[in-house]
């Protein structure tokens, strides 16, 4: 039964239902680029309304979290958006830092802009390019995938892990960046904008690609706000909000950037906020760069013994090291009670942590605001009226990702 | 358009609502306010609404639950003024047996797919909602899973001690 609200298109009230079609898009069609369903309603080619179905992923992480010590929940939070794992990381880690009034070092701010600041460009270059090969430009994809490589070997350097990277602890880094991956992120900096500039010579002004997007799954920034639109998705329609500004975490104040703004709200729009975006990125990666080189090496984590795991060979020679090792490991370090919402600007919008801890090993209550859920919904409305393909590519270049819908 | 101050928000909405509200707190600097669930909607409605509040962004609603004192479900907002940037939680709680609210989607569109999970997970009835059935879940799970009773791995079993490895 189709259910979603909102007005049908005019041209379709008159039309009744015996000649229209359903068709399944999903939860296995390639344009879907993740496991969930739309069932359409169709006449001929047209879409007369959506129902979108999610949840053949969901895993059930906020009940999970609620058994797992603060520093086990890390790995859940990987899991969410996949394509900019250390985001979730981060802002996990600075939730608990939060509840627990931990202050980091400015150089460890700075790494960690570092590192969110590339997974927004690995999130952001994945999205567009599958949107170009979704309106059959392959080129980009292939091209660009390079740069992703680039990003993966630099978090490979960082921390040993590639997609899912349990990416830091609480209270820091496990080690800080080495010669190789300070090399590597230098080089990055010096190959992506040339990378990134052929991409948006390939895509930017192209007739057909243009054509395909400009005008499908348009919405109103009044509608984006009401259906609760946060990142890119919301700026696309011509609203300036980003977490980064607004309520600025892991030192953001410090960085010059802008914020880019659509007009009409529609897959263009959101295609260009991406890519002004990875420019935007580039520029803070840049300006990080430059101040954790002047500031002195190896400060890498806040000193809080309670929270931070001790080096190994401490823990196997001294008694101090030993014991905060086994009180972390078994989560027996004391938190306080109390009830907290953070929020950073993830790839998709504003990821948001809500935590009601009473002071036990495990959070009491551990919600995760996820960005695609929540504009995911706004889907029937913004496709009802316009062509399948119009669908695939709207589907695209919001960004849905799959595992952050169904947590 | 004067400044949107927690005293500011707390009185406004004190002299509308009088005893309807109740704990006003203030952790972590996120003004937080326990309300009466009667007053639902017409609290979204003033908030959203009137001039100087705004509160025209819904961030967030989840569904939680308390076993001790006593035996509550509880619903949690997230709201944002953008323009002032300024965030405001909404609490309100009532027993598990007489679990209903009003639904918020006649106010904010974001409230449909929220509240259905929180349905999900909570078994929390949202009165006028357009479609409330499982999202996540599937629809015949039988029983609301992130209720306190519901232990996250199998209760018969011997060999974990849960004083060991917590709750």
């Amino acid at each position: 039964m189709i259910t979603t609200s909102g007005q049908p298109h005019k041209d379709l009230e008159h039309l009744d239902n015996d000649h229209l079609t359903t068709l399944n898009l999903g939860p296995t069609h390639p344009a879907t680029h993740g496991v969930f369903q739309n069932i359409l309603k169709m006449d001929g080619e047209r879409i007369v309304d959506a129902e979108p179905t999610v949840g053949y992923i969901h895993r059930a992480f906020e009940k999970i979290a609620e058994r797992r010590a603060y520093y086990q929940i890390t790995t859940l939070t990987d899991r969410m958006n996949y394509c900019s794992a250390p985001i979730n990381n981060m802002g996990w880690h600075m939730t608990v830092e939060k509840l627990a009034g931990i202050e980091l070092p400015k150089r460890v701010e700075y790494m960690r802009i570092v590192v969110m600041e590339l997974s927004r460009i690995a999130d952001h270059l994945i999205c567009n390019s599958i949107l170009g090969v979704d309106t059959g430009a392959f080129t980009g994809f292939l091209y660009i995938m390079q740069s992703r490589e680039q990003i993966y070997e630099i978090f490979e350097e960082i921390c040993g892990a590639r997609l899912t990277t349990n990416m830091g602890r609480i209270g820091g880094f496990e080690r800080d960046f080495n010669d190789i991956a300070i090399r590597k992120i230098d080089a990055f900096l010096e190959d992506y904008p040339k990378v990134l500039q052929e991409f948006e010579n390939l895509f930017n002004r192209n007739r057909i690609f243009m054509d395909r997007c400009i005008g499908a799954g348009a919405i109103s920034a009044e509608r984006a706000l009401n259906y609760g639109f946060t990142g890119p998705n919301l700026r696309a329609a011509g609203v300036d909000y980003d977490v980064r500004v607004t309520q600025p975490y892991s030192s953001y104040q410090d960085f010059d950037f802008i914020v880019p703004v659509g007009i009409n709200g529609d897959t263009y729009d959101r295609f260009m906020v991406r890519n002004v975006e990875m420019w935007q990125s580039l520029s803070i990666i840049k300006q990080a760069m430059d101040k954790i080189k002047k500031l002195p090496r190896g400060v890498f984590h806040a000193e809080v013994p309670e929270f931070y795991l001790p080096p190994k060979e401490d823990v196997y020679s001294q008694m101090e090291a030993l014991i905060w090792h086994f009180k972390i490991v078994m989560g027996e370090t004391e938190i306080p009670k109390g009830e907290v919402y953070h929020s950073i600007e993830g790839a998709n919008g504003e990821l948001g942590f809500y935590l009601i801890s009473d002071g036990g090993r495990t959070p009491y209550r551990l919600h995760f605001r996820r960005p695609c859920f929540i504009y995911y919904q706004a889907f029937p409305e913004m496709v009802k009226g316009q062509l399948i393909s119009d669908a695939v590519v709207t589907m695209s270049s919001l960004n849905l990702i799959a595992g952050e819908m169904d947590a | 358009m004067g400044a949107l101050t927690h005293s500011f928000i707390t009185e406004k909405l004190q002299a509308k609502f009088g005893d309807k509200i109740g704990l006003v707190e203030e952790p972590y600097n996120l003004l937080t306010i326990t309300f009466d669930r009667s007053i639902l909607l017409d609290l979204l409605n003033y908030l959203y609404k009137e001039d100087d509040l705004g509160f025209t962004f819904l961030t967030d609603l989840t569904g939680v639950h308390f076993t001790s004192p006593e035996d509550i479900l509880g619903v949690v907002y997230h709201l944002h003024n953008l323009p002032e940037n300024v965030r405001l939680r909404l609490k309100t709680f009532f027993p598990k047996e007489d679990p209903y609210i009003d639904s918020a989607t006649s106010v904010f569109m974001s409230a449909n797919w929220m509240e259905r999970e929180t349905y999900d997970f909570y078994g929390i009835l949202f009165k006028g909602h357009p479609n409330l059935k499982r999202i996540l879940n599937v629809d015949d799970l039988g029983y609301f899973p992130l209720r306190k009773e519901y232990a996250l791995e199998d209760p018969t079993r011997q060999d974990k001690d849960d004083s060991y490895f917590g709750r």
